[in-house]
């Protein structure tokens, strides 16, 4: 059963989400990886504001291809979470309630998604070109000098997912690992 | 001698770096149904449903499998009976590559300097090994490597007494290390002796043979077959969420090494493995 949220996250929906749900999601989210979570996290120690507001919002971690004419966006698929770990707390003391990635996180960001309430969830590594068809729009935030890495907003329509750390910190790739080597013993 | 001239080695280049990242290889798909048979996790028997729904809609609409279209790894094997005539022949290959990931609409992914880090916005310079060997033709290989998988990828020297069981320990460790980072399902290329530089090499020419064809010293075939076994036994399974899918194959390459060393190099690939050739 997938379930269907949509953005901002509520409390309410962050609570109800458990790791190894699967879900699509709709709504607008925002892209940023390496070099923009540096600035990102550059700003904040700074005390200055962000170049859109992270309260709420769900970050993907995605440098997509260019996209074609007539098209929204390239392929779109997740790059390597574990990346962005050094940034991460700080956005989340932020308020920023979700990201999409794919791979392990840090022990820092776990702790700091229990304290602040976060989801991290998993895109499909590798299945870009399926992934962009779930990508309607996407307009330039800020960061235009990074090319693929700049920050763009993007609205997705049942953009399947699954949920790897929920908040309470349980990590699905430790259950669902577990899980298969149980059945086969 | 016969002469070629490098807009040829252009095009060719343009044209592989955009086949290698739009086209999934017969090998893989092969082992994508292979696997999903025997794959008893419904999840993963899931993904590997979506991986081949990908593939399928990357190679109709002429678009990339995956956001990372890599740096560009250019074999370059010359006859050593051929000239190449109309210019420099390594300015020949970036530009091919330029070309390639601009007119592809692939990602560019490249940063001029490691610490420095400016894109240099048209995905070259590519890194390029060339090899002399006889003959007058040009063979061409175009294998993008993606990051997410070449960061999950290790070289230890290794002692000679830790032997066969030493190199299949340190494998089994870097893939388990890696974990679901790399998109598993993955395939693995395992460098086993030269030096430092050269394990490193034979490891990334591994990935290049098709996981279809062993290889062909009968032990390494064994070897490779082993190590599989024994890395699919991890558990790790489709992009790491648990199942028997973990890796579609392992590739070895081995070359003579000094009494006193034994050096292991494993790149890990994604499931794309991506490489195209062609001969000039």
């Amino acid at each position: 059963m997938q379930k269907k949220i949509t953005t901002p996250l509520t409390n309410e929906c962050i609570e109800s989400l458990k790791a190894g749900d699967s879900v699509l999601l709709t709504g607008y989210i925002y892209t940023a990886r390496d070099a923009a979570h540096k600035r990102l996290v550059e700003l904040i120690e700074r005390g200055e504001d962000l170049p859109f507001c992270v309260e709420g919002q769900i970050i993907y971690y995605v440098g997509p291809t260019p996209a074609k004419e007539g098209m929204p966006i390239g392929s779109a698929g997740p790059t390597t979470s574990y990346r962005m770990d050094p940034y991460t707390p700080a956005l989340l003391d932020k308020g920023l309630k979700g990201m999409i990635g794919k791979g392990k996180r840090s022990i820092e960001v776990v702790e700091s998604m229990k304290k602040n309430r976060a989801v991290y969830f998993a895109a499909i590594g590798g299945a870009a070109a399926l992934t962009a068809k779930c990508v309607k729009e996407s307009e330039l935030v800020a960061y235009e000098d990074l090319g693929a890495e700049a920050i763009r907003r993007l609205y997705v329509e049942d953009l399947p997912l699954i949920v790897v750390i929920d908040a309470e910190g349980n990590n699905y790739y430790e259950i669902g690992q577990q899980e298969y080597k149980n059945s086969i013993e | 001698m016969r002469e070629v001239h490098i807009s040829q080695i252009t095009e060719t280049i343009k044209k592989l770096c955009m086949d290698a990242n739009y086209y999934l290889g017969e090998d893989i798909k092969n082992k994508f149904y292979e696997f999903k048979e025997k794959e008893t996790s419904k999840l993963g028997k899931e993904i590997l449903d979506i991986l081949i729904n990908n593939s399928e809609i990357a190679e109709k609409e002429q678009m990339p499998m995956c956001q990372d279209t890599g740096m560009a790894v250019v074999f370059m094997e010359i006859g050593q009976d051929v000239h190449i005539v109309g210019g420099n022949l390594e300015d020949a290959i970036n530009e091919g590559v330029r070309q390639g990931y601009i007119e592809g609409y692939l990602r560019k992914s490249v940063v001029k300097d490691p610490l420095d880090r400016v894109n240099t916005k048209d995905n070259t310079p590519a890194i390029i090994h060339y090899n002399i060997v006889p003959g007058d033709k040009i063979k061409i290989t175009v294998a993008p490597k993606g990051f997410g998988s070449e960061n999950m990828s290790k070289l230890k020297m290794l002692k000679p007494a830790d032997g066969v069981e030493g190199v299949k320990k340190f494998v089994l460790e870097t893939v388990k290390e890696a974990g679901p980072n790399p998109c598993p399902p993955i395939v693995v290329g395992i460098g086993i002796g030269g030096t430092f530089e050269k394990a490193a090499f034979l490891a990334k020419k591994a990935l290049l043979r098709s996981i279809d064809e062993e290889n062909k010293n009968p032990y390494y075939a064994k070897l490779e077959k082993e190590i599989l076994e024994e890395i699919n036994r991890l558990g790790i399974g489709p992009q790491g969420f648990g199942g028997l899918t973990t890796c579609l194959g392992v590739n070895i390459e081995v070359y003579a090494t000094h009494i006193a060393g034994l050096p292991v190099a494993v790149n890990i690939n994604c499931h794309a493995t991506r490489h195209k050739e062609a001969i000039i």
